[in-house]
């Protein structure tokens, strides 16, 4: 009954255009970047490059279907992830050992930390009646500043070693066309996590609700939903997701340096849900268009590097492409 | 001898390969109304965004305006020559005075640079007096009644000379005394010469106010020609292109005395004054008031969107505390919204994704609450087949259905959660003809075999009058009377709204 839809309507560039726009990116970057763009080992750096702030983008997602904007997911990640090191050096300084359950709390601690971020940034819009704009704008300041303060605007290094091999700890090796191939965990949370954003998104009623919302609130409102409630929990998501990608690219560093850790994240994550389709003005957007638009990101900036562009040029371009797409995205309406 | 304004030849209008329009051939002559009438989708409202430049151009065929052929390419340019569409929805800025809404886009100025504030503000008095309106050039427009807006409008076209005056559907935010007043202006336009094209659903306004009626019927005109050799029956025939029995349904009989739903001495400050009345078992009771009458905003309170400063709402003789719309869910009461598109549907949903939008908990799993799409799609499905729907499938967004069909789906969406009380907040706005008689007899049958008792909230006496087992009137914020059977006729029920009674000999 509902397969004939697409016939009238023709070609469904809501659905497709992302993935072809991957696609063509993707042959353009292998002719520009030739002998070294296709080599496994590049395509899975430009992945793991694009983890950190695509974990952060997919709960992006949510807060912009909902019809709201997060602001302060850069700084808010520098927050998580110094308050993970200090909490793992606080047990090693406690007489824990090094043990892997040292690692796992310095993690959860974060991912905790980001959930009460986001809970304070949600109860803030929805209880206090700010526009998010505002209220993450004025937290981005908040959470940045505390950590500056902590740090004494220097890093927290963290003393544990497991931590930094669990930076760099890849899972599944094997051997493709001669080289050793190996998938670093960024790329697999950030799969799995789209995975789960996706199904609560398409499959569940918190979904359906937040593009209710989104779309518009007072029509939601007198259908008997909770907005508040669903708006708080967006950006609780969001907080959960930033602790996540803040715990992972501490990791990989190994020390937090408060005043650059997580800077502009917010705008990377912004434009890669915004190329992924997703409709600022909110209502309506996909978590698997939002894992091709960071990756689209990363790949053109992976491209320019091989073409020997320089990194400001490179921003030029970033800045191009985001506003490119939102045009193609207009023209369809 | 009558003067032809504009003349339309062999017009085609298509949206992407739908015709909307087909060889429409249609003459305006100067100084006459012309009522435009049809269902919801015959084309009416294309036809005149074509006359005001907002669609262009045609897919084939010629305006001709004076004689000569015209391109109407955007509205600035039908305003130079001479047109002016008064839309649906007022153009109005909030946030400015009244004198610089009636010059809005075309400001005076001094030395080509500065706002002429002053000139602007003399000239918008004058218009207003001209038009007999007591309105202050500084109000602010959310102070302005629905009325008012209408004459900021008209005064608008007035201050660009317009010649021609497009109206779509003036008459549906209006009260029957405003809609007396607006009649009277419009009638004194044309004797000054102006033409005014009319276009609406409400056959009764038509044939009163009109000289001559064209009805358009899927794009085409079906018949053209004098408003006096045609009564509103026949009028309501052409529209349809079938015979129509009467408009409501044999009244609903099934009313018994229980009591389901009492509202006791409820106020909300400014708002409402200790209003009280009680809705029994398998009844419609009808709630009438001219706008501002409060009726709306009794709904707004039952479903906890109104915090009330005092007073009770019961329900089956006990109090219900209702805090938010999902506790009134809870209690079995359902509303459905007068502002469609403001607060009863998401226009960017699909079909199924509106008609379960209040009913999803019933649709989900316990765990991660979950959404079971097929029973849902099943669900949805007999009530495309129950209403009649007129959609292709239901993950068609209901921006692409009919004011008509998405009514459907908003009163599928409603009786979902299989309430006990329905609360029907004008039922039948922006609604035509067959969809209206459709929306009566189903009201009915809900009454009937479901058992679900009915508060029809309207400001359509003859819906009030074709449906209702009582009503209560309500003016400014309080209860002024009830009536019930043979006592509900227009003169009765209008005289508790004003709180005038009517000189029988007017």
């Amino acid at each position: 009954m509902n397969a004939n839809t697409g016939e009238r309507q023709g070609f469904n560039i809501e659905k497709w255009g992302a993935p072809i726009a991957l696609a063509a990116l993707l042959v353009i970057a292998a002719v520009v970047g030739w002998p070294h763009f296709h080599k496994p080992q590049n395509l899975i750096n430009v992945m793991r490059q694009a983890s950190y702030t695509g974990i952060i983008a997919l709960s992006m997602t949510f807060v912009i279907i909902s019809g709201g904007i997060d602001l302060s997911v850069g700084s808010m990640a520098a927050f998580c992830a110094s308050v993970g090191v200090l909490f793992m050096n606080w047990m090693l300084g406690n007489g824990l050992g090094e043990f892997w359950a040292v690692v796992c709390g310095g993690v959860a601690a974060s991912i905790l930390i980001g959930g009460v971020c986001g809970a304070v940034n949600g109860a803030l819009i929805t209880a206090g009646k700010i526009v998010p704009f505002i209220v993450t704008l004025g937290t981005m300041s908040i959470f940045r500043y505390l950590c500056l303060q902590m740090a004494n605007a220097g890093e927290f290094a963290s003393k544990s070693q497991l931590f930094s091999r669990f930076g760099a700890a890849a899972l599944f090796q094997f051997t493709a066309s001669g080289h050793r191939i190996s998938l670093p965990i960024p790329i697999f949370a950030l799969f799995i996590l789209a995975a789960i954003l996706s199904f609560l998104l398409k499959s569940t009623r918190y979904g359906r609700y937040l593009c209710a919302v989104g779309s518009n609130a007072k029509v939601a409102q007198y259908s008997a939903i909770r907005v508040g409630r669903v708006r708080f929990w967006a950006y609780v998501v969001n907080g959960l997701c930033v602790g996540v990608a803040a715990s992972l690219l501490a990791a990989r560093f190994n020390t937090v340096s408060t005043p650059n850790f997580g800077l502009n994240f917010e705008m990377d994550a912004i434009a890669a849900t915004i190329i992924g389709g997703t409709v600022m003005a909110g209502g309506r957007g996909t978590v698997w268009g939002t894992v091709i638009g960071c990756f689209m990101l990363q790949i053109i900036q992976n491209m320019l590097n091989m073409a020997g562009i320089s990194p400001y040029w490179q921003g030029v371009v970033k800045g191009i492409v985001i506003i490119v797409s939102v045009f193609i995205q207009k023209q369809k309406q | 001898m009558v003067e032809e304004i504009i003349r339309i030849e062999r017009l085609d209008k298509s949206f992407s390969g739908v015709p909307v329009l087909k060889n429409i051939n249609l003459d305006i002559k100067r100084g006459e109304i012309l009522g435009i009438i049809g269902e919801n989708g015959a084309g009416k409202s294309t036809l005149m965004k074509i006359l005001a430049g907002i669609y262009y151009p045609p897919t084939a065929g010629s305006i001709y305006l004076h004689g000569k052929i015209t391109d109407i390419a955007n509205p600035i340019e039908a305003r130079r020559l001479g047109i002016s569409l008064i839309p649906q929805e007022f153009n109005l800025i909030r946030d400015l005075p009244v004198y610089n809404n009636i010059f809005l886009g075309a400001e005076l100025m001094k030395n080509r640079v500065v706002l002429d504030n002053a000139a602007m503000r003399r000239r918008t008095i004058e218009l207003l007096s001209r038009l007999g309106v007591s309105i202050s050039p500084d109000a602010q427009i959310e102070n302005l009644s629905a009325a008012q807006k209408q004459m900021l409008e008209i005064s608008k076209a007035l201050a660009f000379d317009s010649e021609v005056l497009i109206m779509d559907e003036p008459t549906t935010m209006l009260t029957h005394y405003e809609i007396d007043i607006l009649f009277r202006l419009v009638r004194q336009l044309r004797e000054n010469g102006m033409t005014i094209v009319y276009i609406s659903h409400k056959l009764k306004e038509v044939k009163a106010l009109t000289d001559r009626v064209a009805i358009l019927r899927d794009g085409e005109v079906v018949h053209d020609g004098p408003t006096a050799d045609m009564t509103t029956l026949q009028m309501a025939q052409k529209m349809v292109g079938r015979e129509l029995s009467s408009l409501f349904p044999p009244k609903n009989d099934s009313a018994e005395d229980q009591v389901v739903f009492e509202i006791k001495n409820v106020s909300v400050p400014g708002i409402l004054h200790d209003v009280s009345f009680a809705l029994r078992r398998g009844e419609v009771l009808g709630l009438f008031g001219l706008v501002g009458a409060g009726r709306t905003e009794i709904a707004e309170t039952v479903l906890g969107l109104r915090r009330k400063s005092g007073g009770e709402i019961s329900i089956n003789g006990k109090s219900a505390d209702i805090r938010e719309p999902r506790d009134a869910v809870g209690f079995g009461i359902s509303y459905l919204s007068e502002d469609r598109q403001g607060s009863g549907i998401i226009t960017s949903f699909s079909v199924a994704q509106n008609t379960t939008l209040v009913s999803l908990p019933k649709y989900s799993s316990r765990l991660f609450h979950r959404i079971d799409k097929r029973t849902e799609h099943e669900q949805v499905d007999e009530y495309i087949r129950e209403f009649r729907v007129k959609t292709e499938s239901q993950d068609k967004r209901l921006e692409n259905l009919s004011g008509g069909n998405q009514q459907k789906i908003s009163l599928a969406k409603s009786i979902d959660t299989k309430p006990g009380i329905f609360i029907i907040d004008e039922p039948t706005r922006g609604v035509d003809v067959s969809a209206k008689h459709e929306i009566y007899v189903f009201i009915n049958k809900l009454v009937k075999e479901n058992r679900i008792s009915c508060l029809l909230i309207s400001s359509e006496l003859e819906e009030i009058i074709g449906m209702c087992n009582r009503v209560v009137v309500m003016r400014e914020g309080a209860v002024t009377g009830e009536l019930g059977g043979d006592a509900i006729t227009e003169e009765n029920v209008m005289a508790l709204a004003t709180g005038v009674v009517e000189d029988k000999s007017a």
